[in-house]
């Protein structure tokens, strides 16, 4: 069932330049020399290497094991010869160890074990399977998956949403996969449906992606009835195209009426959210035994020659994404890993794509308008744009004054960081920047005391 | 802020056209005083010089356009210095500065030299014919205080105070060229409409409810809305964004009180020009309105402000 939603209050409509990408089907990069697999490419602890230089091994072979409940495993994306574990350049610019592996060419995999009778596995065996795949959430996030696959006893889960928004400008990638792997998508969500024992389903997709819709309901209605359908009512939802429709905060209260409590999680409120890629990739660590090796990626923007998505190993280069779509042309101003409004910019072409890459952008310079940062003007801009209902222009006064302690009243730890604020601000003020530095300077001050 | 000059051009023409050429130097002396309290100040305390962005100008020409059009140097003079060095240097410039600064300098003013502050001239064509008069405020003031009831007031020629025919500051007697200006502001979308709209509504609302109730001794809310710096005050200077509250919720408050005060001290206060101690006393009052009237904050009962 196809349903019309309505938006969240507060966001934005930046120019989605989406039409760069959408209509490129995904491609395949050749396999790359060598990749670079950091150990950490989630939220948590980062994995301990369990290979060391001059090993051989195989691809889909674990080369860094999961270090305790909130981390995952990382695999070998090539087969070849392990020759360097060291901190390498890393897309969140923190220092990070990664397995440097040598290719041998021959991409040989290891000896994965299929399951036909997939949708009748019972729920710990899928969670144990997502969890042997190294999955985290692929929308960018990177939670470890199985972690949200076992929800607490004590709070039952009644909704699984899953989120095809990407109201990042700019992206496509998710928009192609339901598009060209419809039946993975629907049957990872039906998988996860079942391993949470959910009452309902509801997809998330902005209605700039009507072709999405159109693919996915009508997958659903195919599978209907059979093992490999959905036990419980499921909707399409259809949501107005505004950033940040796609952020869990505003899906969940668009979708389900709920808000999540200040400081708490989506189970609080009975929903749990998860991505169209992370879907994919679960049905394919369950039915296939394949470990999380590749994604794809949209590569994009008015720098490069020829913007497409590609399906790519984990560990590869940006360097050889921006290569196979033509390279550069003009003045480039930035290079961008995720979108232009959340995307962190780069220092280096060799960072590696890790499971939360969504996107590399490559933005002229003649786009990029710097000025001086003027002061507040209190215009309110930013409150009017803000999907919190925050005040982003007293934190950054706070924050410029160095009153840390003082900016805590504004709540900064509600702030999802979508950077509205800043897209917005008249006098070029960093807010969401600001924001961020200010959270980390109370987490400072309260571990000191 | 070219914007702003822009819009107050019609009030600035009209108020040279009545007072002749020496409006021009009250303007060019608050306009250069403000931009040179600012350069100085700033050099002073060693900060960046900005009085390229304008705001210092737009403070002089609005504190001008509030002056009797035959002020003294010296009164243009320690209106610019109360302006930006008072009203917004000593606050840390543009941004924190808690009252608007022409209306602070103007305040300022009228409290240290009422005398000068509230002597003004006939307008006439490039002000040839001047001679010394007061304002409609002023003869309902000095009425009301000897127990007059309206006394010459009650005569004034409404049209007239609309289009610019009666004493006045140098660009407040047209209450039409001002709104004009209000109007261009309104629509280039640098103001905001819940200010101007709140204040003057609430002027009229009340002003209306005792005019209704006792024509003898009230005055039409039209009166109200034309006289003094009404327009001048609502459109250019209640509305500026540093010191007035974040949200609309709270911009209403503080236009209803901006209007509700106003009438109050022109009915029973002791200065005519009512409308700048209103403004400045709602000013002081944004803080807590702020903290009462943030947005609420998403999964949470409490306010994103509180």
């Amino acid at each position: 069932m196809i349903r019309r939603f309505r938006s969240f209050f507060g966001g934005i409509h930046p120019q989605y330049r989406k039409e760069l990408s959408a209509t490129g089907a995904i491609e395949t990069l050749p396999l790359p020399d060598q990749v670079v697999v950091p150990l950490l490419q989630h939220i948590g602890k980062p994995a301990e290497p369990v290979v060391k230089v001059g090993d051989t091994v195989r691809t889909g072979q674990v080369v860094g094991t999961a270090s305790g409940v909130v981390s995952v495993s990382v695999h070998a994306t090539l087969s070849g010869t392990v020759t360097g574990i060291a901190t390498i350049a890393h897309p969140s610019g923190r220092e990070v160890k990664g397995v440097v592996i040598e290719s041998d060419g021959a991409d040989n995999w290891i000896d994965l074990e299929p399951c036909e009778e997939w949708p009748s596995l019972p729920p710990q065996a899928v969670r144990e399977r997502v969890s042997a795949a190294g999955i985290a959430g692929l929308g960018g996030a990177t939670f470890p998956t199985h972690v949200k696959l076992s929800p607490p006893e004590a709070r039952p889960v009644d909704t699984l949403i899953v989120n095809g928004v990407e109201c990042e400008p700019y992206l496509t990638a998710d928009h192609r996969l339901m598009l060209e792997h419809t039946g993975q998508v629907v049957a990872g969500a039906v998988l996860v449906s079942r391993v949470l024992g959910v009452s309902r389903v509801i997809f998330g997709i902005e209605d700039n992606k009507p072709d999405a819709v159109q693919a996915i309901e009508a997958e659903i209605r195919r599978v209907a009835g059979s093992s490999a359908g959905f036990e419980v009512p499921v909707t399409v939802g259809v949501l107005p195209t505004k950033y940040p429709q796609g952020g869990e905060k505003q899906l969940i209260a668009v979708l389900t009426g709920h808000e999540v409590p200040s400081g708490g999680l989506p189970v609080d409120v009975g929903v749990v959210v998860h991505n169209v890629g992370t879907c994919a990739a679960v049905f394919d660590a369950v039915r296939h035994g394949r470990p999380l090796v590749e994604r794809v990626v949209t590569v994009t923007g008015e720098g490069l020659k020829r913007p497409g998505n590609v399906r790519v190993r984990l560990g590869t280069p940006a360097r050889l994404l921006v290569e196979h779509f033509g390279g550069m042309v003009g003045e480039v101003g930035k290079v961008v890993f995720g979108g232009p409004m959340m995307g962190v910019a780069q220092y280096n072409l060799e960072v590696p794509v890790i499971k939360g890459t969504s996107g590399i952008l490559i933005i002229p310079r003649d786009h990029i308008d710097t000025d001086d940062i003027r002061p507040c003007i209190r215009c309110s801009a930013c409150i009017e744009v803000c999907p919190i209902g925050l005040l982003p222009n007293m934190i950054s006064v706070c924050a410029e004054m160095r009153a840390f302690g003082e900016s805590e009243q504004y709540h900064p730890f509600d702030c999802i960081e979508c950077g509205c604020c800043s897209y917005v601000c008249p006098s070029y003020r960093p807010l969401v920047q600001m924001i961020r530095f200010a959270k980390t300077e109370v987490q400072h001050l309260k571990a000191k005391h | 802020m070219v914007d702003v000059l822009v819009a107050l051009l019609p009030a600035t023409l009209v108020g040279l056209y009545q007072f002749g050429w020496y409006g021009l130097v009250v303007i060019l002396l608050c306009v250069g005083g403000c931009l040179g309290v600012e350069a100085v100040g700033q050099k002073m305390m060693g900060q960046k010089v900005t009085v390229s962005d304008g705001s210092a100008a737009v403070t002089g020409l609005l504190l001008a356009l509030s002056l009797p059009p035959r002020a003294e140097w010296w009164l243009c003079a320690i209106g610019a210095l109360a302006g930006i060095g008072l009203g917004k240097l000593v606050f840390g410039g543009l941004g924190y500065n808690p009252f608007n600064p022409a209306i602070l300098a103007r305040v300022v003013l009228l409290i240290s030299f009422p005398a000068q502050m509230t002597s003004f001239v006939t307008p006439s064509p490039w002000g040839l014919d001047a001679v010394t008069t007061a304002t409609p405020l002023n003869l309902l003031q000095e009425a009301r205080i000897r127990g007059l009831g309206l006394g010459e007031a009650a005569h004034t020629d409404l049209l007239a105070a609309f289009l610019g025919g009666i004493p006045g500051s140098l660009g407040e007697t047209s209450a039409l060229a001002v709104l004009l200006g209000g109007l261009y502001l309104l629509w280039r979308g640098h103001i905001n409409w819940d200010v101007p709209v709140g204040m003057l509504g609430t002027m009229a609302l009340v002003s209306g409810l005792f005019w209704w109730h006792d024509p003898a001794h009230y005055m039409p809310p039209a009166f109200h809305l034309v006289t003094g710096g009404a327009m001048l005050v609502a459109f250019f200077m209640a509305t500026d964004m540093v010191t007035s509250p974040l949200t609309r919720k709270g911009r209403v408050i503080f236009a209803v009180g901006c209007g509700l005060l106003t009438i109050v001290i022109r009915m029973w206060g002791g200065y005519a020009e009512a409308i700048s101690f209103a403004v400045l006393l709602m000013n002081a009052a944004v803080p807590i309105i702020d903290r009462y009237t943030a947005p609420r904050l998403y999964g949470a009962r409490k306010r994103g402000g509180l």
